[in-house]
């Protein structure tokens, strides 16, 4: 006696969160169905394993069928097909979109092309994470990517109408995107305690401060590129490091405006002139791709320079004059190496 | 030109890309109507696109009104070849053709198409405006209303229920046709939908015209099913209760405990047409002088005579006069009908006088043998037959008519079986009858009491019974006699006083059967069917017995032919009727007793049985009160195993043949192992595992011990099939495997549904099919509800308490409204201290509150009263949702860790634009009003795949499917202006697959009211938490500040 077909659809569709998450993570029914026999929900409800089974493939089923509905979150909200209530369709969407640290970390920066998709055999293995989940994750990220690329208007906003993420997701798919254009080089050695919570508040305020869009208002769109103009623009601070009264001005702005808000405040102003020269160099020189792509890397190369603080939190200066306004007080005090 | 419909397209939504190098469309709709055709224009370049067309105009005759259904088809234009047709709907315009329902369909509409499914959303609206037609000679029978609902639709109440109506049409199947061989699957398919739209359209219609004729205006429990005969054709058949209803004014419809017809009927004046003296009862068959049209013979039934003699028939006040009295009275009434058959499982109060018990009768006909296979006549001929049969049997049980009727078929190749069903009773006149409701309102005011155990006492007589049956007197009102066993197909009257819960009883059952041609095929399951419904007998008594139990409801046997064995399957819903004496046990007897070990395995065997009885009566918390055997007299002798079950088979010879189901002369409950089958048997009886705690089950509409039942409800359809080995199949084996896919199948709901503990799944519906040689395919529809389970705890102590308040309640007119509300909502005890007090409110207020937490009527949420309601409310909110958020936690064993899992805060819920509708197989909703019925709802797809694989396999393909139908269901519903389905009923799902082709198809029979349903309001919330002595006055507040 086999089980030629073995259905259940009721009038709304019922959404178990930890069969989601089974599914989403990537596992086969039958892995699915082990985890699920060893949690023990087989003693509470005096089921069997084939109980367990056809509704783990039942539930499999059907998130299959709402996947091609969850690649247009928009879809899923007027789509008539499935009765689903709201707030489980934003569950739904937000677990769908939802990714994990390790895997973000691996591709982050790397060009969302079929030449990465092929790396992500490589990226399981590294991670633990199934490939399967890795492959969702990794088009999730191009969806968006080419959803939003020529999008006017802020990146963020324009993630969260088009996929319904919650306001924190919409804001990590921007800097995922934003790294992605920009192929920011995030994989190196030295990059590698950096968190992508780290890289996702660098592009933030890139994104504020930085871009087209963030310079000129009108001209909305290209939330996604750098302002080139801005670039050369930078070559100007050498200013800083050359002339002493700037430098001396600079300094005394730059403490002013630190002062009580920074951990390693006497480091940072005993090294202030090591400090401003490291990432005046580094600012001089993003005149080109290449370098900017390596921006991160060269950020912290310069060892005497930053090895009081990790570079990300000293990154987002936008304007010559206030290098460290951006640093957020509730990060942690940055670790002395 | 008594009709002109209109017909906007207004838009459409995610069309499919039909322009690869575009990748959009370039659509447009046409819309037609009998033979009349109107085109949008294109609307070129886009998958949403905004037509917004003029009004397109159709005059029709209201005939055609009735039958045809509106075809919309969206198409993609190509300059250069064919148009690609990307879907269609058909929208039934029916509802739009009574007053009180719908008076306009818009909304969005999937684009359905057999072959890929839906595809896309259609905006449309639909207006009709009707000339009134006083043509008496007429062909529509537009005005008639048609409720799926087997009981009084809600807001309405029973002037006159007339009675049988039944029509039946047939048709060439399109599949069978030689065009077929030429034309695509597609076209094919949509042939046979049209065809089966047409079908049921001029079904109603002529049923229509039956009630007309009648005098009544409605058709209550109306049943249409299909059968595929194949090559012999297509035959649509239905049958319903002609009723005439009156609509209740609306404030009393809103009241939140008037759902009991016999209150409304005294509040609302008395308004129907004076009776006249007398009345012709020879209405001229009118319908035969134009009848070009009618394809068919009518067998019409009589309409009603109005029994002069009787006048307002106050006569009786005794109790044994009064029974002969209305014994004549109905017999009066009932004796004008040729079928005097309810459709009806529920009944309006002191409608039900005596139920005798299940009659059934079925016949095995040869399909090929049709002479006529494009005429009904013979189909006629074969269910008069039967229905005939059926009425006999009712006789032989002391009855006059039949209640819980149904008939239905089942067909393997050429053979048919035709089997109907239903429960013999005596009924009240009053409801039958033009003229005598007041006099006999009056008379049941007086009779009340008994009324409640008297469905109970025999109908037949005595001394001269039908078949030998134990008589004991009733346990509650110890003057009349009952049997100690009683199986029915309705649904448990709501004034019976039952002890403990109900559980849902199935006999299953398989027998082999040689593969056979013809009359020798025939033959052969004529002479298995007696044996099967014997066996499919003994197994529900015993099983019935296990439990402790002494009543089924609802019983529905349903027997299935296939190529090479015959199905059984009976469902019913047990339950401990306190009129009936208690059952005794099962004993169990060896045939050798001289076997010592075999001695011991028997009394082993006993044990088990006794503590399996034992267990079951803890578990439905049957405790009967102990009754002296002085005061209920000494039963009967010659106790001996009865049946309720009469019924005949008859093969195409028509030959009748009558069998005795009684056990001859062996003592009432002893089962005697004398072979291994027996010994299965037994085992059998014992592995039937019941459901896990927090769960109920039974195939009525309600649990008959449950009351308090939560607004949450989920309605699903299951389907299971599974491939026999087709080594050496025996008939035990055959058992096992059957029985085991239903338990297995019901396993599995219990698991899914685990998250709606407490619940009960009810109105569970078993539908057995074989579609191949060893595959059998159980197709289940039920619905889980929840309830509270602490207040379940205080009704069942307070039921007898409560009951006692219902019967004063009755005879206190100035009280019974706020009584009554508060005995069904608030279990009867005295103020609680604060703290419970609060609880106890928050309970009770669960209804709302869990309506908040799980369905998404957003508009209400702006017109909330804000008084210090609300503030309980929401504390009963943020109770009921920690509560539920820590049973969720239970059960939050995941294996995963969340480490890896980047948690964050849900987005605020976007705004859905998709309104809930909900879907139900009950008549009602708990925790909420219907207010409104809006037509009945009557749809059939086909849906075909020639890339099965693709598409998931058989499973992909079904659940994508039936998903589908469910979508269409409510989509017609909201278009309709409504918000639920009641009564929805899945009739037919055939499912035909060959794997090697990788093709597969099904067809779906859905049927269902559209209704408008409220939420009960705030009102209910004020009322419950007053002490009972100030509901009147708080109930009036509610009133003025909602």
């Amino acid at each position: 006696m086999t089980s030629e077909l073995d259905i259940f659809v009721g009038n709304t569709t019922l959404i178990d969160e930890d069969m989601y998450r089974l599914w989403l993570d990537g596992y086969l029914v039958t892995n699915a169905v082990a985890l699920r026999v060893r949690s023990g929900i087989l003693e509470q409800m005096g089921s069997t394993a084939a109980v367990l089974q056809s509704d783990t493939m039942d539930r499999y089923r059907t998130f299959h069928m709402l996947e091609r509905l969850l690649h247009a979150p928009p879809k899923l909200l007027h789509q008539l097909i499935f009765q689903i209530l709201p707030s489980r369709q934003a569950l739904l969407i937000e677990r769908y979109y939802a990714f994990d640290e390790a895997f973000v970390r691996e591709v982050l920066g790397k060009k969302l092309s079929k030449g990465t998709k092929k790396d992500l055999d490589d990226i399981s293995t590294i991670t633990g994470i199934t490939l399967k989940s890795c492959r969702r994750q990794f088009d999730n990220f191009k969806r968006v990517f080419k959803v939003v690329e020529e999008m006017r208007g802020s990146l963020v906003d324009n993630i969260q109408q088009h996929f319904l993420l919650s306001d924190q997701l919409a804001r990590d798919y921007a800097a995922i995107v934003f790294f992605a254009n920009n192929r920011f080089e995030t994989g190196k050695k030295k990059l590698q305690y950096l968190s992508f919570g780290d890289f996702a508040f660098s592009a933030e305020l890139m994104i504020q401060n930085w871009t087209l869009g963030a310079v000129d208002s009108q001209m909305d769109d290209m939330h996604m590129d750098l302002d080139k103009e801005f670039l050369q623009d930078l070559k100007e601070l050498k200013l800083l490091v050359a002339d002493k009264d700037l430098l001396d001005l600079h300094k005394s702005l730059v403490c002013t405006a630190l002062w009580g808000k920074l951990g390693v405040f006497s480091e940072m102003k005993a090294n202030f002139k090591n400090l401003s020269r490291g990432l005046v160099n580094v600012a001089t020189k993003l005149t080109h791709n290449k370098d900017v792509r390596d921006l991160f890397r060269r950020a912290v190369l310069p060892k005497s320079v930053f090895s009081v603080c990790p570079l990300p939190r000293w990154l987002p200066t936008p304007g010559p004059l206030g290098p460290l306004h951006g640093h957020p007080p509730w990060l942690p005090p940055a670790p002395l190496s | 030109m008594p009709g002109k419909l209109k017909v906007k397209i207004v838009a459409g939504r995610h069309l499919p890309v039909m322009d690869r190098a575009s990748d959009l469309t370039d659509a447009f709709v046409e819309v037609k109507f009998g033979n009349t055709t109107f085109k949008t224009d294109v609307y070129l370049k886009s998958l949403n696109p905004q037509w917004n067309s003029e009004w397109f105009k159709f005059e029709v005759d209201d005939e055609d009104l009735q039958d045809e259904p509106l075809q919309i088809t969206v198409l993609d234009h190509d300059t250069y070849s064919a148009n690609d047709a990307i879907g269609k709907v058909y929208i039934d315009i029916d509802p739009l053709l009574y007053s009180e329902a719908a008076t306009v369909i818009s909304g969005w509409f999937p684009i359905y198409d057999t072959i890929h499914g839906i595809r896309g959303e259609i905006n449309v609206v639909v207006k009709v405006d009707l000339f009134n037609d006083l043509n008496r000679f007429r062909q529509s029978s537009c005005g008639v209303k048609f409720f799926c609902t087997t009981s009084i639709p809600k807001c309405y109440r029973a002037v006159i229920i007339h009675g049988f109506v039944e029509e039946l049409v047939v048709n060439e199947d399109p599949e069978y046709q030689w065009i077929d061989r030429i034309r695509t699957p597609r076209a094919s398919n949509e042939a046979r939908q049209r065809l089966i739209s047409l079908m049921s359209g001029e079904l109603q219609r002529k049923i229509g015209l039956k009630v007309l004729e009648m005098r009544g205006n409605a058709v209550v429990g109306y049943l249409q099913c299909f059968d595929l005969e194949g090559e012999s054709g297509l035959v649509v058949r239905a049958i319903g209760t002609a009723c005439t209803l009156d609509k209740l004014s609306s404030p009393a419809a809103f009241l939140p405990a008037c759902n009991s017809p016999s209150k409304e009927m005294k509040e609302s004046p008395l308004v129907h047409p004076p009776s006249h003296g007398c009345r012709s009862t020879h209405n001229s068959p009118i319908h035969t002088a134009t009848g070009s049209r009618l394809t068919q013979n009518f067998s019409v039934s009589v309409p009603t005579l109005i029994y002069t003699g009787m006048g307002s028939g106050s006569a009786g006040k005794e109790g044994g006069p009064f029974k002969a009295l209305l014994r004549q009275q109905t017999q009066s009434a009932l004796e004008q009908r040729e079928f005097p058959f309810f459709t009806l499982t529920a009944f309006p109060p002191g409608f039900l006088v005596h139920v005798g018990g299940v009659v059934s009768a079925r016949s095995v006909k040869l399909l090929d043998r049709i002479h006529n296979p494009d005429e009904p006549e013979t189909r006629d001929a074969w269910w008069a037959e039967i229905r005939q049969e059926i009425k006999s049997h009712a006789k032989a049980l002391g009855c006059h008519a039949v209640v819980g009727y149904s008939e239905s078929t089942s067909i393997c190749e050429e053979v048919c079986i035709l089997s109907a069903s239903g429960t013999a009773a005596v009924l009240n006149p009053r409801f039958l009858q033009d003229g005598t409701v007041e006099g006999c309102l009056e008379q049941r005011l007086e009779e009340n009491l008994p009324t409640r155990c008297g469905f109970c006492h025999i109908p037949y007589d005595e001394l001269n019974m039908p078949f030998p049956a134990h008589l004991t007197y009733c346990y509650n009102c110890r003057k009349q006699k009952v049997p100690d066993v009683l199986f029915t197909t309705i649904d448990l009257p709501t004034d019976a006083t039952v002890i403990g819960k109900g559980c849902l009883i199935q006999a299953r059952l398989c027998r082999l059967k040689k593969k056979a041609q013809a009359e020798a095929n025939a033959t052969a399951i004529s002479n298995l069917l007696p044996f099967m419904e014997y066996e499919v007998h003994t197994q529900l008594m015993n099983k019935l017995k296990l439990k402790g139990m002494n009543a089924l409801f609802g019983l529905r046997i349903q027997i299935t032919v296939g190529e090479n064995m015959l199905m059984g399957l009976a469902s019913a819903t047990g339950v401990y009727l306190a009129a009936l004496p208690t059952p005794g046990g099962i004993q169990i007897a060896g045939k050798t007793p001289n076997d010592g070990s075999y001695e011991q395995h028997i009394s082993h065997m006993q044990k088990k049985i006794n503590d399996t009885i034992a267990k079951n009566k803890e578990l439905y918390e049957i405790n009967p009160p102990e009754i002296s055997e002085e005061i209920i007299g000494s039963p009967i002798p010659e106790p001996r195993q009865r049946s309720r079950l009469l019924r005949s088979q008859s093969e195409s010879s028509d030959e009748v043949t009558e069998l005795d189901l009684s056990h001859g002369k062996k003592d009432a409950f002893v089962l005697e192992i004398d072979d291994t089958d027996a010994m299965e048997d037994v085992h059998s009886l014992l592995t039937d595992v019941p459901p896990p705690s927090g769960f109920y089950s039974c195939n009525t509409e309600i649990m008959p011990g449950i009351n308090n039942w939560t607004s949450e409800i989920q309605m699903f359809t299951s389907v299971r099939v599974i491939r026999l080995s087709s080594l050496n199949l025996t008939n035990q084996a055959l058992n096992k495997n059957f029985n085991d896919l239903c338990e297995n199948l019901l396993k599995s709901l219990y698991f899914k549904l685990r998250s709606m503990i407490p619940c009960c799944l009810c109105h569970v519906n078993f539908t057995v099919s074989l579609p191949e040689d060893e595959l059998i395919q159980v197709t289940v529809t039920a619905v889980a509800i929840t309830f509270d389970k602490n207040q379940a705890l205080q009704t069942t102590k307070t039921h007898v308490e409560k009951s006692l308040q219902r019967a004063s309640t009755d005879n206190e007119e100035l009280l019974q409204f706020p009584l009554e509300l508060c005995s069904d909502s608030l279990p009867s005890h005295p103020l609680p201290p604060a703290k419970e007090h609060l609880e106890s409110a928050s309970s009770n207020s669960g209804i709302p509150a869990a309506q908040r937490a799980t369905s998404v009527d957003y508009s209400s949420f702006a017109d909330r009263c804000s008084s210090w309601i609300e503030l309980i409310k929401l504390k009963a909110q943020t109770i009921r949702r920690g509560s539920i958020k820590t049973t969720v936690t239970v059960e939050k064993a995941s294996p995963v860790g969340d480490g890896n899992f980047r948690n964050r805060s849900a987005p605020p819920c976007a705004n859905s634009t998709v309104g809930v509708v909900k879907m139900t197989p009950l008549s009602f909703i708990p925790g909420a009003k219907i207010t409104k019925y809006l037509g009945i709802i009557n749809m059939f797809f086909i849906r075909e795949t020639t890339s099965l694989r693709e598409e998931g396999g058989v499973s992909g393909f079904l659940h994508a499917f039936i998903a589908e139908v469910f979508a269409m269901v409510r989509a017609h519903v909201a278009a309709l202006g409504g918000n639920a389905v009641v009564s929805y009923i899945m009739k037919q799902c055939v499912f035909m697959e060959n794997p090697n082709k990788n093709q597969a198809q099904c067809l779906i029979n859905v049927s269902g009211d559209a209704v408008v349903f409220v939420r009960e309001s705030d009102l209910e919330v004020v009322s419950t938490q007053q002490p009972t002595a100030n509901c009147q006055s708080s109930c009036t507040e509610g009133e003025v500040t909602t």
